[in-house]
């Protein structure tokens, strides 16, 4: 896999609020169809750098271009290219998940089968649902496929998994690669290592509005450990998780 | 991906999805089919009584006589036998008895019978009606057999348009049915969108701003002139609701309704800027559409009002709406006649949407 060729480039990000600066000169590059992690405590700017390559927000001054795409200029042919899951986003009101599709298509411009976007996500049998009555990792599969309806270059994936139980994170972590498996580059964000660890290509750490560190997770882990890190408890061979999943299965719940 | 992206097609899948949307909420079918429907159906059984004048026949009275004969097949009054003396007064005092009489054979022989009325502070209008009812009875009952010296009264009354109640309530009440759908539902659901940030995530799409504001718009009038369509319908069919050039007066109602429609929406398009809350939403929008619901002629003709008050009601872009509404349906106006009613609308419409452009807010 060829992983130099860069599809977003952020370089001296700053984005000024009233009285504080919530991002101050970050640069940045994703690299074509790779998962790459945003990490980093909450208010650390994680959201507001997603939402303004997103072209969701206005930076305060920077250059980000996304798959040659200005932000400045070409927002509208980024958003045709890019699919976007917001953190706590809500839907149409009164309407099922048919129908949520059917109105995404309209606003993307494409023709899709909407039973099929949901069965990509295995909520073929949710067809009818509206999206209120769904459980926390349905909703967040569901989100996941309004992104993909545009058939977009990049998706970009802000806390996915806050909130999930063990059996839906990790299927949204299948979900995740077989959406990259496919040939999308994946943009995310979370709190949790072990996930950024499992998922992710590279990562670079965000606090208070700058990056700290930026790398895969094993190159961050040798480093680390190379300063003569060591855990206080020797690490087993699995972790509570693990047993959590292997006592309660793996498959897809409702729950 | 070459394909050039289509406004048209996203405005009019917003419209769907909101259409769909619409129909499910209870709060939209309640207030613009429902309550109107209601107020149609109370006026449409109450109206066609016209007056009826209460009159108690005291105790004491002989009723065997042509002047009780008369008043008992009388269309205006209602006579009330059989009541004591107690319950008459007491009815008198309130107003619940418009008048009381008694008749006594003539002692001394002519005139026959002595006819006395008295009537009550409490009801002075029917009161009035009962006094001419009684002279032009007794001028009847007086000159049975004789001819009249110097006049006699000829009366006919012309064939007209029958103006039931039905005709100066259905305007109104769909007036009222478009005022809340304008301003209720696109303040909720506008402030609802954007609170859930839906709004938000349809930016994230290449939607442009214009085509949610007008997909959201056409699906809300296509609600509304099929709510209209309903009332007036059920209005012609079960009461008699006048419609002079039949379809062609339904359709300058539903123009008209679109107008007010579109202005009405402005309204909520300010509320829904200007809330703090999902719970400041419905009292904004009751200080808007409370006094237009009283003070702009859908229940009581505004000539009714004090004069002080009237002014403030011809202000009101319901008014306007509402006093077009009538001239079409009833009168057989064409629109270039209620011009004048249209133009107020139209300055209504620029104002608010001028409003609304300054407080409205994205996210």
């Amino acid at each position: 896999m060829d992983k130099t060729n860069t599809i977003i480039s952020v370089k001296n990000l700053v984005k000024k609020y009233d009285d504080f600066t919530a991002v101050q000169g970050i640069s940045f590059d994703v690299y074509e169809n790779e998962i790459f992690g945003l990490l980093g405590p909450n208010g650390a700017g994680k959201t507001t750098t997603l939402e303004i390559i997103e072209t969701l927000r206005e930076k305060t001054s920077g250059e980000i271009t996304v798959d040659g795409f200005s932000v400045d200029k070409d927002s509208i042919k980024i958003k045709r290219i890019i699919g976007v899951q917001l953190q706590a986003a809500g839907y149409y009101p009164n309407l099922n998940l048919v129908e949520l599709m059917e109105l995404f298509s309209g606003l993307y411009g494409v023709d899709i089968k909407p039973m099929d976007m949901l069965e990509k996500v295995n909520l073929q049998d949710k067809a009818k649902v509206k999206y209120k009555a769904l459980s926390g990792g349905q909703k967040q599969r569901f989100s996941i496929a309004t992104t993909l309806i545009n058939s977009p270059k990049i998706i970009f994936l802000d806390e996915p998994t806050t909130g999930l139980d063990p059996q839906a994170r990790r299927n949204l972590w299948d979900l995740i690669i077989d959406i990259r498996n496919n040939g999308t580059t994946v943009v995310i964000t979370t709190h949790y290592m072990d996930e950024a660890e499992q998922l992710c290509d590279r990562v670079a750490f965000v606090e208070r509005g700058e990056i700290i560190a930026l790398d895969t997770p094993d190159n961050l882990i040798d480093k680390l450990v190379s300063t003569g890190f060591e855990r206080k408890k020797e690490v087993k061979k699995a972790n509570l998780e693990d047993v959590f999943i292997n006592l309660t299965g793996k498959e897809w719940r409702e729950g | 991906m070459s394909k050039p992206y289509n406004h048209t097609k996203a405005t009019l899948a917003l419209a769907k999805a909101s259409f769909r949307s619409i129909m499910r909420s209870p709060s939209a079918v309640v207030f613009t089919l429902a309550f109107p429907l209601i107020f149609i159906l109370v006026f449409g059984f109450l109206g066609g009584g016209g007056i009826k004048v209460d009159v108690a026949v005291s105790p004491g009275s002989d009723l065997e006589n042509p002047v009780i004969n008369a008043l008992e097949h009388h269309s205006v009054v209602h006579l009330l036998i059989d009541k004591d003396p107690q319950e008459i007064k007491r009815g008198l005092e309130k107003g619940t008895i418009d008048a009381v009489i008694t008749v006594q054979k003539n002692k001394a022989g002519i005139p026959a019978y002595l006819a006395n009325v008295q009537y009550t502070s409490a009801s002075i209008d029917k009161g009035s009606i009962f006094k001419s009812v009684m002279s032009s009875l007794l001028y009847t009952l007086n000159t049975q057999n004789t001819e009249p010296a110097i006049a006699k009264l000829q009366e006919s009354t012309i064939q007209g348009r029958i103006y039931r109640t039905i005709d100066f309530i259905l305007p109104g009440q769909l007036g009222f049915s478009l005022l809340s759908t304008g301003v209720f539902g696109t303040a909720f659901v506008f402030f609802g969108l954007r609170q859930n940030l839906v709004i938000k995530r349809f930016f994230a799409t290449p939607v442009r701003r214009s085509s949610i504001v007008f997909g959201e718009g056409l699906a809300r009038i296509g609600f509304a002139l099929l709510g209209a369509v309903f009332i007036i319908l059920v209005g012609h069919f079960f009461f008699h609701f006048t419609l002079i050039h039949g379809i062609v007066t339904v359709l300058n109602m539903l123009l008209l309704s679109v107008i007010g429609l579109i202005v009405f929406m402005g309204f909520g398009f300010v509320v829904s800027g200007i809330a703090k809350s999902e719970s400041t939403i419905p009292p904004i929008s009751n200080i808007i559409t409370l006094p237009q619901f009283l003070l702009s002629g859908t229940f009581f003709s505004i000539d009714a009002f004090p004069s002080w008050l009237q002014p403030i009601s011809r202000a009101l872009p319901l008014t306007y709406l509402n006093d077009a509404m009538r001239k079409v349906a009833f009168e057989g106006a064409g629109l270039w006649d209620v011009k004048q009613q249209i133009l107020i609308m139209v300055i209504w419409g620029i104002g608010i949407y001028a409003v609304a452009v300054k407080v409205f807010k994205w996210e």
